[in-house]
């Protein structure tokens, strides 16, 4: 099994398709683990990986914590919530007195842009960032290529569309590395306000409807809008929002008879995702969930195992 | 004490002179340039005629003493990011004879009593000649107008809320009328702070990719419009502090080609890096208004090089590292630029996007000019204050060589041409570099 050279998971924008082969045949081979009875293999007996996240999460945290038990990882868990930070301990002494615990990797997930690059840069432990901002979120990005593989046997030559708030989307930006280095066709829609400036020069096609974006499309991916997070207003309402770009069971109707449908988590059900979309025979939100478990694993695998 | 600088090429644009000249300082003052002075002084030596340092400067440029018109001491409140000793000593290190220091210090500089503290405490450093700014609103709430007249009998040079914008145009209007009427400049910080909200970047490609929210162009340029429309109506001066973009530089020439008295300045920073250099989230390259991009870059050369931005200041603003090395957003916004600025503005001169006469005219000649003091001269009679520069001196930026408190130079490790070998301040040797 080959290994990657990195020493930290920090974005897709830097990864090259090989790396991205090597993550995905590796999770593929680690779907099985979680279907045994006994859900465990001993790769990584007596490594240790602290779960740092400054930011609320359900799927990835979990996600992360389930992968590295299954490998019989020492999984730790710490929110900023409960941890000094709340004293007021910046992000240097945080990473500084973990690394003086001697873990194997730290998984970062954080509100700050650039914030596991910093710890990278920091410490001699492997990062995985679990989201940085509106800047990356690697591993959400490859348990998507993963389920798009999986799903459809390929990723390039298939259309994507990526609707929603792109310009606060870290989701946005890895699918956009990764799926047009795995060489798709990529389309971003959303409100012309939440449209980042010269996102064409990703590669992408921006549309500014729901509609002219899902025309004919493989995949649709539907991101959370989020109006609570922006402090400066940026949309009139839910009301409008759901009106015109929520993803129900007439407009899907423009996209391919075997389109995917898929969505990142949490979904608001009703507001850019129809209840019966979500739970529909297109969904494959809960496949996401189920390979994220496994990326998480082969990064784990890849980053820390095996080493002496 | 009598101080004879011979054999350098003087360059003064205050005179039109570019000539291999001798100059003599007596009791702080200028008493004579021309040929041989040296020669003619040794000869006619009368006994007792007192003691005479000669300084043989071949080979080296002779400047009136350079002005830096934007720098931030952060004393009285912030003395653990750098004092008015600390940053007179990074720019005596950095060539610079005068400096005029901003007002958001803790208390801000809004009355007559912060005014004095800061002159006083310049003045017992005995290092470099230090001028208020002071602020054009109490307490930078930019509500209230500040005593104009008072603060200016107290020493201060100019006005202005830099750090913040004056969100009101009524008061914008009346701080220009008032400090014009007393020959006073404003200087305007212009930032509108609806459209650059929750920005640490320029908006641009970079920031899309980083995912950082932008502080757009527009946020400059729209206020930079309202006040030389406002200085236009009111036939008052203006001058505006730290051009970045593009549009900014044809805003303030179109405003200069119908005759309004605007001038304007920027960094060099603003002439020297690009947004990308953001990529690696290197706070040290955080600053306010943000790098930009390559065309903007482009813009700033042609504006200094056809006369449209008057002026180089370095906006020097130092910070300790925990306001620095935290996560990129939260980080504090500025450079540490006294020990820099001349090195990164002589590539102008280099590039030939400046000649070296036109590169005195903006870091000397025109700062005196703007803040209206009697300095950027060497003429006959005038202050002692005198750069030496050493167009030839290679030497490497080391962030923890800086004499300021502050580290933070996104130019840490880059191999600069230039530097002031001699810096002089009422005669007096203030910094020498060590061969």
């Amino acid at each position: 099994m080959m290994k990657l050279t990195k020493k930290d998971i920090l974005g897709i924008k830097d990864m090259s398709v090989d790396e991205i082969n090597v993550i995905l045949d590796t999770a593929e081979s680690f779907i099985e683990v979680s279907t045994r009875e006994i859900k465990k293999v001993p790769t990584l007996r007596g490594k240790t990986v602290v779960n740092l996240f400054f930011e609320a999460s359900t799927r990835t945290r979990t996600s992360f914590e389930i992968a590295g038990k299954r490998l019989s990882a020492d999984t730790i868990n710490i929110s900023s919530s409960t941890s000094s930070v709340v004293k007021g301990e910046t992000l240097i002494d945080t990473a500084r007195n973990l690394e003086a615990m001697n873990p194997d990797a730290i998984v970062i997930r954080h509100s700050a842009a650039g914030a596991p690059h910093m710890l990278a840069r920091m410490v001699k432990q492997s990062i995985i960032n679990a989201g940085d901002g509106a800047h990356e979120h690697p591993t959400q990005a490859l348990l998507d290529m993963m389920t798009i593989k999986e799903k459809k046997g390929k990723i390039s030559g298939l259309k994507v569309a990526i609707v929603g708030d792109i310009a606060h989307s870290r989701v946005a930006r890895s699918n956009i590395y990764g799926l047009t280095k795995m060489g798709a066709s990529v389309t971003v829609a959303g409100p012309a306000m939440m449209m980042p400036q010269n996102i064409e020069q990703m590669g992408v096609t921006v549309h500014n409807s729901l509609e002219k974006a899902i025309r004919d499309v493989d995949i649709i991916m539907m991101l959370r809008i989020q109006l609570e997070r922006q402090q400066q207003k940026i949309f009139p309402s839910l009301r409008e929002y759901s009106n015109y770009f929520c993803l129900n069971r007439q407009n899907i109707k423009i996209a391919k008879d075997d389109v995917l449908v898929m969505h990142p988590g949490p979904i608001n059900r009703g507001i850019e995702i129809a209840p019966d979309i979500a739970d529909g025979p297109y969904s494959v939100i809960l496949d996401q969930v189920t390979n994220g478990v496994a990326v998480r694993m082969a990064l784990l695998y890849l980053l820390i195992g095996g080493k002496s | 004490m009598k101080l004879i600088l011979a054999n350098g090429r003087i360059i003064d644009p205050s005179q039109d002179l570019d000539a291999q000249l001798d100059l003599l300082i007596e009791n702080g003052k200028i008493t004579q340039i021309g040929k041989n002075i040296h020669q003619s002084r040794n000869s006619s030596r009368k006994p007792g005629a007192g003691e005479i340092n000669i300084i043989d400067l071949r080979g080296m440029v002779v400047a009136p003493g350079l002005i830096d018109m934007h720098t931030h001491l952060r004393e009285p409140g912030f003395e653990y990011k750098e004092t008015i000793k600390t940053g007179s000593e990074a720019a005596a290190a950095g060539g610079f004879t005068s400096v005029a220091c901003m007002a958001n210090t803790k208390p801000v500089n809004d009355t007559r009593s912060v005014t004095e503290y800061i002159k006083r405490k310049a003045a017992s450093c005995n290092l470099v000649n230090v001028y208020p700014i002071a602020s054009i609103s109490l307490g930078l709430e930019g509500t209230t107008m500040t005593e104009f007249r008072d603060l200016q009998d107290a020493g201060a040079v100019a006005f202005s809320d830099d750090g913040k914008p004056v969100a009101d145009s009524a008061l914008m209007r009346r701080s220009l009328e008032y400090a014009s009427s007393l020959d006073m400049p404003i200087i305007s910080h212009c930032e509108d702070l609806y459209l650059s909200a929750g920005g640490s970047m320029n908006e641009g490609f970079v920031s899309t990719e980083l995912g950082l929210q932008g502080i757009p162009n527009i946020a400059e340029e729209t206020i930079i419009a309202r006040d030389i429309i406002i200085a236009d109506y009111t036939k008052t001066i203006l001058h505006i502090a730290h051009v970045s973009t593009a549009g900014a530089v044809r805003l303030i020439k179109d405003a200069k080609d119908r005759g309004i008295k605007v001038t304007a300045e920027t960094a060099p920073h603003y002439f020297t890096l690009t947004d990308e250099v953001l990529r690696e989230f290197d706070t040290c390259a955080k600053v306010n208004p943000p790098l930009r991009t390559i065309d903007d870059v482009k813009a700033i050369k042609e504006g200094l090089s056809n006369g449209t931005i008057d002026a180089i200041a370095s906006d020097h603003a130092p910070h300790a590292s925990t306001d620095k090395e935290i996560e990129f957003e939260y980080a504090a916004s500025g450079i540490t630029g006294l020990e820099t600025s001349l090195a990164l503005s002589l590539k102008l001169v280099d590039d030939g996007i400046l000649t070296l006469n036109e590169l005195i005219l903006k870091m000397s000649t025109n700062p005196a000019r703007i803040l209206n003091i009697s300095k950027g001269t060497l003429k006959k009679g005038a202050d002692a204050d005198i750069t030496v520069i050493d167009l030839e001196k290679n030497w490497i930026v080391d962030r923890n060589k800086l004499c300021s408190k502050g580290k933070n130079t996104p130019f840490h490790g880059w191999n600069l041409k230039g530097k002031a070998i001699l810096t002089i301040v009422g005669g007096e040797i203030k910094y020498q570099e060590k061969s």
